[in-house]
């Protein structure tokens, strides 16, 4: 039942693409990759990964969604037309493809307890967590404790990222207003 | 979108439950899926759905951008600082196990402190990047779509 979802699913994922890939209409690329995010998260509650599952609901088919929209009031709606087939990026994408796939051939199969990425640290974690922790989630456990200083990195970089994005476009420069670009201020 | 009613009615009623479930994502994450970035998010989901509803300019008013700057700062300190606590107890930087006599409720502190940093950097990045990016655009009329 569960391999059944999954293909359902998955199907799903690759009909979303193919009608991003294909509309010209930026809008309806918009909804289309919100929608793809949520088939996401579906997928991932299916292979019990809920907390990626609520970050990408929340992310990928949320705050993306609507920053992107607010990307497209300011350009146009359409995708301006193509000039027919060119081949270096169609080899390119079959060539990477090609070797993704068959690197998935080496791949141990899916929840194998004996696959290597399982026996190396893995154990010592979840009876580090039983035993020294004690709390239940062990997702928690290695992304606060065992991995905590990974975590640290991460927050370090989103604030970053929020410098960079507040840098760039975060000030409210005055010659924007007179050159037309944006409304005055209702409320300064 | 000021004149869409049942828009407006529906946010009203669901804006303090996504931030209530936010709060409960944050804090029980020890137990159940989630923890502080998913909190962030779903936080942040919240009030870009609130200036999405009730406009840019009222959402700057509630959730000051100064504020949220502050927010952002002091989640990444405050994650740093119980790595300094743990050294200051005796430990490596980060080793939760310093941080109170008995190991185990010292871990139980840090996991909660420090998730409880990721939360409010989270938020405030994912809200003041919405405002960033909302500030540069004019209000959208329906007839635009």
């Amino acid at each position: 039942m569960e391999m059944f979802v999954d293909m359902v699913l998955m199907g799903l994922l690759g009909i979303t693409a193919v009608a991003i890939v294909f509309t010209r209409h930026l809008f309806t690329a918009t909804m289309l990759a919100g929608a793809y995010s949520l088939t996401c998260a579906a997928l991932f509650v299916n292979l019990d990964a809920v907390d990626v599952a609520l970050t990408e609901a929340a992310i990928g088919a949320g705050i993306s969604t609507v920053l992107l929209l607010g990307t497209l009031t300011l350009t146009r709606r359409r995708e301006k037309a193509h000039k027919g087939f060119s081949w270096p990026p169609f080899l390119v994408v079959a060539v990477t493809g090609a070797l993704l796939l068959y690197g998935t051939v080496d791949m141990p199969a899916f929840g194998d307890p004996n696959s290597p990425g399982m026996r190396h640290v893995v154990p010592e974690y979840i009876a580090g967590t039983r035993d020294d922790i004690q709390i239940p989630n062990i997702v928690t456990a290695i992304l606060a404790s065992y991995r905590g200083f990974d975590t640290l990195g991460e927050a370090v970089v989103i604030f970053t990222a929020l410098i960079g994005v507040l840098l760039m476009v975060g000030r409210r420069r005055p010659d924007d207003e007179e050159a037309g670009t944006r409304r005055p201020e209702r409320h300064p | 979108m000021r004149h869409h009613l049942v828009l407006r009615v529906v946010s009203k009623l669901l804006i303090p439950f996504i931030i209530l479930y936010g709060l409960y994502v944050q804090f029980h994450g020890d137990f159940s899926p989630g923890g502080g970035f998913q909190a962030g998010a779903l936080v942040a989901a919240a009030i870009i759905l609130y200036a999405l509803i009730f406009g840019v300019d009222r959402a700057r008013r509630v959730f000051s951008p100064a504020v949220l700057t502050v927010m952002a700062a002091a989640g990444v300190l405050l994650f740093a600082l119980v790595g300094y606590a743990a050294l200051l107890g005796g430990g490596n930087y980060l080793d939760y196990d310093y941080l109170l006599p008995s190991d185990t409720a010292g871990q139980h502190v840090g996991i909660i402190t420090v998730e409880f940093g990721v939360g409010l950097t989270v938020t405030a990045v994912m809200a003041l990047v919405f405002f960033a990016y909302a500030g540069r655009t004019d209000e959208i009329d329906d007839e635009d779509w």
